[in-house]
């Protein structure tokens, strides 16, 4: 049995704003019966622009209708500029959180948020080529890559819980991960470091091992150093300084100039270097 | 609030003549029953009881019961058994319906090395018996397919399978967790080689299991250690769970006529009504050659978790193979070698019935499950299209 909040509960149990707007000003249907759940979302707005209602229709488990019901009554009151800003994080945070596995349905109710403001700007939401990557569940490169960039998952199993890919066959699990390792290979500039929600401490210190492994150590190397992680705690990275960098008289410079900045790029804008004996 | 019980095919209900039979053997006669001294022995000639009874009840000879720790020791033990036992041997057999206990071993062999034929079945979730018998070859080292479907209760023609596999000299296993206790089993009238059954689904504890081998059946232990079962699964006996075993194997012997009149004329009642009450729903699986205490009913357009915790809040208790429910991301397994479509997999739901359930359970269910299903198909972006496609069709 799954560990619902009682918000979950209480959302599935009585969820608001079930139904249809007619003549709505924005809707959109996401989702599909192969695939286990959907949802149709509309809204209305009123004339000062502000989303006067919001109503569902899911076909789902139990948090997928408490997901809908939730983002319904998020968008109340909201301009549509307002509204684009709620993430499924977002969804999920309101409803005091959903099981891992469940996190796809907070996807489906952000997915269908931003098709249905699509379908009111009259904007065509055709992406450039994107590729299929899940057969089994019709997920492209393209949901994948932003599901990885805007919950910062790190392993296939993440992205089958927010996305589905994955989550039949098996047989795309190599190229969900190649995704993954390219999404961490180059960041984009709009992704900043600000955006970045918070993260969990094992995701934090495999992130900067990744940072340093990828980014740091070739570097030193080249110059005939290394650093070696010793610790993480809290924001405070512990690392220690091998080979030539250990006796180099610029390495107090390097560590800040070079492996902090790139850790603060790279992991999160709070963490600082300190360099340890050991 | 009370419970309305109707999850039997997941686990049942220790029963209460089988809980005071085993509960002296925890504090009072806790004694190994491999030990010399006559407070061990006590114990030993108990476990002989027990498997007497467990004989008796699918009419085999004692020595031929090896009691386990679950179904799927019984199962694991079976097939590796068959495997070792065959060792030029390349093919298993096996269905695309068994219980993960049979279905994930075979798929771990088959990345072994093992060729695995997984046969198919047809809507109704019987097997083709033509492409079985095909499908038996020299280099087919065992046949394993279980004797009821967990899911649907649909039975298969086991001893007629087994049959076939005797005349090419194939070793044949059954997982019978699900049929035991539930129709009648004559090993004595059958050739079946191997059988597997689980004492938590006939109202004995968790934690004790059987594998039935046919006497002059070639066998490997799994579990190697002490000489218990003579040396056939070594570990010390689960003596209060076997104890509780042979007391259910008894009463399951004397209830059988019951499960045949009363559980099954509840299980149809319960089926007719449901079917009668709510549009577009559907049974899974024949309703012929079935287990009288299941069924399995589809309500198209909605999705069984949400069905499920509805239920839950009346007592009722059932399963669903919905893909929320299997623990996967895909409606369960059986029902899509079924080729059940997703409209219908999805909103899936399965009452299994026990001797203990009554009409009074049966009369909540018809009357709370309607509107449940009601309320659901008024919040699913599906039905209302469907309904209005209906109506200018």
């Amino acid at each position: 049995m799954w560990e619902y909040t009682d918000k979950v509960r209480e959302h599935f149990l009585n969820p608001k704003n079930a139904g249809e707007i007619e003549n709505p000003d924005g809707v959109a249907e996401v989702g599909s019966i192969a695939c286990g759940d959907a949802l149709k979302l509309s809204f209305k707005l009123d004339e000062n622009k502000r989303i006067a209602d919001a109503k569902f229709k899911t076909f789902g488990c139990a948090s997928a209708i408490a997901s809908a019901s939730a983002l319904t009554e998020m968008l109340k009151g909201k301009t549509v500029e307002e509204a684009m800003k709620i993430t499924n994080q977002d969804i999920a945070d309101y409803l005091g959180g959903l099981p891992p596995e469940k996190m796809h349905c907070s996807v489906l109710g952000q997915e269908a948020l931003e098709k249905a403001i699509e379908n009111y700007r009259g904007v065509s939401h055709k992406k450039p080529e994107e590729e299929i990557v899940c057969v089994c569940f019709g997920v492209t490169d393209g949901e994948i890559e932003r599901a990885v960039r805007q919950n910062h998952l790190t392993t296939v199993e993440e992205v089958t819980n927010y996305t589905k890919a994955g989550g039949g066959c098996g047989n795309c699990h190599e190229k969900i991960q190649a995704i993954i390792d390219r999404v961490y290979a180059t960041k984009r500039p709009e992704e900043g470091p600000a955006e970045r929600p918070k993260l969990s401490n094992i995701q934090k210190i495999r992130m900067i091992e990744e940072t340093i492994d990828r980014e740091i150590r070739p570097s030193l190397k080249h110059d005939g150093g290394d650093i070696e992680l010793v610790d993480v705690v809290g924001n405070r990275v512990l690392v220690a300084m091998r080979g030539a960098c250990a006796t180099c008289q610029a390495s107090q410079a390097t560590m800040k100039g070079f492996v902090e900045w790139r850790l603060k790029e790279f992991v999160s804008p709070e963490l600082v270097v300190e360099e340890v004996a050991s | 609030m009370r419970t309305v019980y109707l999850d039997n095919n997941a686990t049942t209900m220790v029963a209460r003549e089988v809980l005071e039979e085993m509960l002296p053997f925890f504090h009072d006669y806790y004694g190994n029953p491999s030990s010399m001294h006559s407070f061990g022995g006590q114990v030993g000639r108990k476990l002989t009881e027990a498997r007497q009874k467990v004989a008796s009840l699918i009419g085999a000879d004692p020595e031929e019961i090896i009691f386990t720790s679950c179904g799927t020791e019984s199962d694991n033990t079976a097939i590796m058994s068959a495997l070792a036992n065959n060792p030029g041997k390349n093919h298993i057999i096996t269905s695309r319906v068994e219980h993960p206990a049979v279905k994930v071993l075979c798929e771990h062999l088959a990345q072994k090395g093992y060729r695995v034929t997984a046969l198919s079945v047809d809507t109704e979730g019987k097997l083709d018996m033509d492409e079985y018998e095909a499908s038996l070859t020299p280099d087919t080292a065992i046949v394993s397919i279980m004797w009821a479907n967990n899911e649907t209760g649909v039975i298969f023609p086991v001893e007629e399978a087994a049959r076939l596999a005797r005349e090419r000299g194939i070793c044949f296993h059954t997982d019978a967790v699900q049929a035991v206790g539930k129709i009648p089993i004559d090993m004595k009238s059958n050739t079946i080689d191997m059988l597997s059954l689980s004492g938590h689904k006939l109202h004995a504890p968790k934690g004790v299991g059987v594998l039935y081998i046919r006497k002059g059946t070639r066998f490997s232990p799994f579990l190697i250690g002490g000489h218990q079962e003579k040396g056939r699964r070594g570990g010390t006996e689960n003596v209060p769970g076997i104890i509780a075993l042979g007391k259910a194997c008894e009463l399951a012997a004397a209830n059988m006529g019951k499960e045949n009149t009363h559980v099954r004329a509840l299980r149809d009642r319960l089926e007719t009504e449901l079917l009668n009450a709510i549009p577009q729903s559907r049974v899974n699986g024949t309703r012929n050659e079935r287990l009288p205490n299941t069924t399995n009913i589809s309500f198209e357009f909605i999705e069984g978790e949400s069905i499920l915790l509805l239920m839950d809040q009346y007592g009722i208790c059932a399963s669903s193979g919905s893909a929320c429910t299997s623990g996967s991301l895909q409606p369960s397994h059986v029902l899509r070698a079924m080729g059940v479509p997703y409209t219908m997999s999805h909103g899936s739901v399965r009452f299994s019935l026990s001797v203990y359930n009554t009409d009074e359970d049966i009369d909540l269910v018809v009357k709370e499950l309607p509107p449940i299903i009601e309320k659901l198909r008024v919040l699913s972006p599906y039905w209302a299209t469907t309904q209005g496609a209906c109506a200018t069709a």
